[in-house]
């Protein structure tokens, strides 16, 4: 009887001698490009990675590229995303993932800040008035 | 049924936060293929669309279309969105069986008349009046006419519904016929597969959703945002193709060393679709990535192609006669050597003759 652990399994490394498409660099120089137009009019650029095709182990190598930079962040919201800048300051990598940790986007996004790590004016707006109610119930020192 | 919360209250209610809503919008555009750049826009226009009903009839098919999409890799997404649609009407997924099931169907097309999305999977059978499939009573063929009159638009989900299947193959014995054969009076998407990428299902239902209206279509009727690219050109072993280096075997060298399947069958020059970016399995891969060559599910006839591990061949029609006029035109209007190809291969695609290697790099260098 042939067992299942009898079948002979390669390991094959996603990075090792596979072919990669060769899409690394141009999206490096379209990242120059998105860094010089954010320095010179403000305007914020964003890739989508997901649309674009990697060979196994090629995304790895591109983030691996652009580095660890001095910020990172996490944001629980359905489900948890982690936002960091990567070593060319204004480069920033924001992955996306369910509550079951599966990815759902990833994005370059080359700006100043991610609009997600800024506060909704809404939730500005509702906060002043959830801290206004707070104050003025009396606290439990201000009751006895 | 339809309420009418919008889309931000349902979420909200929920517990959704803002930036939890941006990060459902960032990974809807994502699934539209939109650019990131419209994530703003379609957070305004989800934030304020209207619960839509939906009634979901399944004809001559196999339920791999709806295993496709329940087992679809970001349920976050999906599930809100099918949370948030009103799906009044599916066979499989719906509780109620029987008269009740046919009941609710009626009650919501009467409910939503001329407003309502029909999604659609399986073939029709035409042959002796439809009788090789009936539900409750009524031949597919029945169901389709009454429920399209008052459908706002169409989904023809699986390469069966957008074009006749697996059941049509020759010599199609139930008269098998696609959606669009049927229903000419109303717009419809055709999301083929075999089973279709679950994204490309959500992502026209998120669209209709936020814009209210289907996407862009290429000739075939499918939206070019999942199928406007072939998954040759968007395959990661294209740069083994470019160097001329092909798995002649199973398990032979190249095909350890991952290079193009070409040879063995591949289908991925003449197929549309997202398999090579969008994958399956939680993103984990796609045929090709697998090991095994592209066997060309969302075009129509791919299983009369003549073989799935013959290099692009494919079915024998008027093929003959359609390639000697083509040629003949090409030639007459002086065509370059690579448009001459290319014309080639459009006629061999359309035609289902073989087409080699050898055409497709000179079309290539041109």
């Amino acid at each position: 009887m042939i067992r299942i652990g009898n079948i002979p399994v390669a390991v094959v490394d996603g990075s090792g001698n596979q072919a990669f498409t060769g899409n690394i660099t141009p999206i490096l120089h379209e990242i120059r490009h998105a860094l010089t137009r954010l320095a010179d009019s403000g305007e914020p650029t964003t890739i989508d990675l997901s649309g674009i095709p990697f060979a196994p182990g090629e995304r790895d190598a591109l983030l691996e590229r652009l580095g660890q930079g001095e910020i990172q962040a996490t944001l629980q919201a359905l489900g948890e995303s982690r936002l960091y800048e990567t070593a060319y300051p204004g480069v920033w990598v924001v992955i996306h993932k369910s509550p079951q940790d599966i990815e759902l986007t990833a994005h370059i996004e080359v700006t100043r800040v991610p609009a997600l790590l800024t506060t909704p004016l809404d939730d500005v707006r509702e906060a002043a008035d959830a801290l206004a109610a707070d104050l003025a119930e009396p606290t439990e020192q201000e009751s006895a | 049924m339809s309420d009418n919360k919008t889309l931000g209250e349902h979420l909200r209610e929920r517990g959704v936060s803002r930036r939890g809503f941006m990060k459902f919008c960032a990974a809807t555009a994502s699934l539209m293929a939109l650019p990131p750049a419209m994530i703003p826009a379609i957070a305004e226009t989800l934030q304020n669309a209207r619960r839509p009903s939906v009634i979901w009839l399944s004809f001559q098919e196999c339920t791999g279309c709806t295993e496709s999409l329940t087992r679809s890799h970001a349920p976050t997404v999906e599930s809100l969105i099918f949370d948030y649609i009103s799906l009044d009407y599916h066979h499989t997924l719906q509780a109620a069986s029987g008269e009740a099931a046919e009941q609710a169907r009626e009650a919501a097309m009467k409910e939503n008349w001329g407003k309502y999305l029909l999604v659609v999977d399986g073939s029709i059978p035409q042959r002796d009046g439809g009788v090789y499939s009936t539900i409750a009573g009524m031949t597919n063929l029945e169901m389709l006419q009454e429920v399209a009159k008052g459908a706002a638009a169409i989904v023809s989900v699986g390469t069966c519904a957008a074009f006749g299947g697996l059941p049509k193959a020759d010599p199609n014995p139930t008269g098998a016929a696609a959606v669009s054969q049927i229903v000419t009076d109303k717009p419809i998407v055709n999301i083929p597969g075999c089973p279709p990428i679950p994204v490309a299902i959500t992502g026209v239902l998120a669209q209709y959703l936020t814009l209210g209206k289907l996407p862009e279509m290429d000739h075939l009727g499918r939206p070019k945002a999942f199928y406007g690219q072939n998954i040759h050109d968007r395959c990661y072993r294209r740069p083994f193709y470019e160097r001329g280096q092909f798995a002649e075997t199973f398990d032979d060298e190249g095909a350890k060393k991952g290079w193009c399947l070409f040879k063995l069958g591949c289908k991925g020059p003449t197929t549309y679709n997202a398999c090579a970016t969008a994958k399956w399995n939680e993103g984990t891969s796609f045929p090709i990535q697998s090991g095994h060559g592209c066997i060309g599910c969302s075009e129509p006839d791919f299983w009369d192609a003549g073989g799935f591990y013959k290099a692009l061949s494919v079915p024998i029609g008027d093929a003959a006669g359609a390639i000697t006029a083509a040629a003949a035109a090409a030639a007459a209007a002086g065509l370059a050597a690579g448009a001459v190809n290319r014309y080639h291969k459009q006629v061999a695609q359309a035609a289902h003759e073989p087409l080699k290697v050898e055409e497709l790099s000179r079309e290539e260098k041109s």
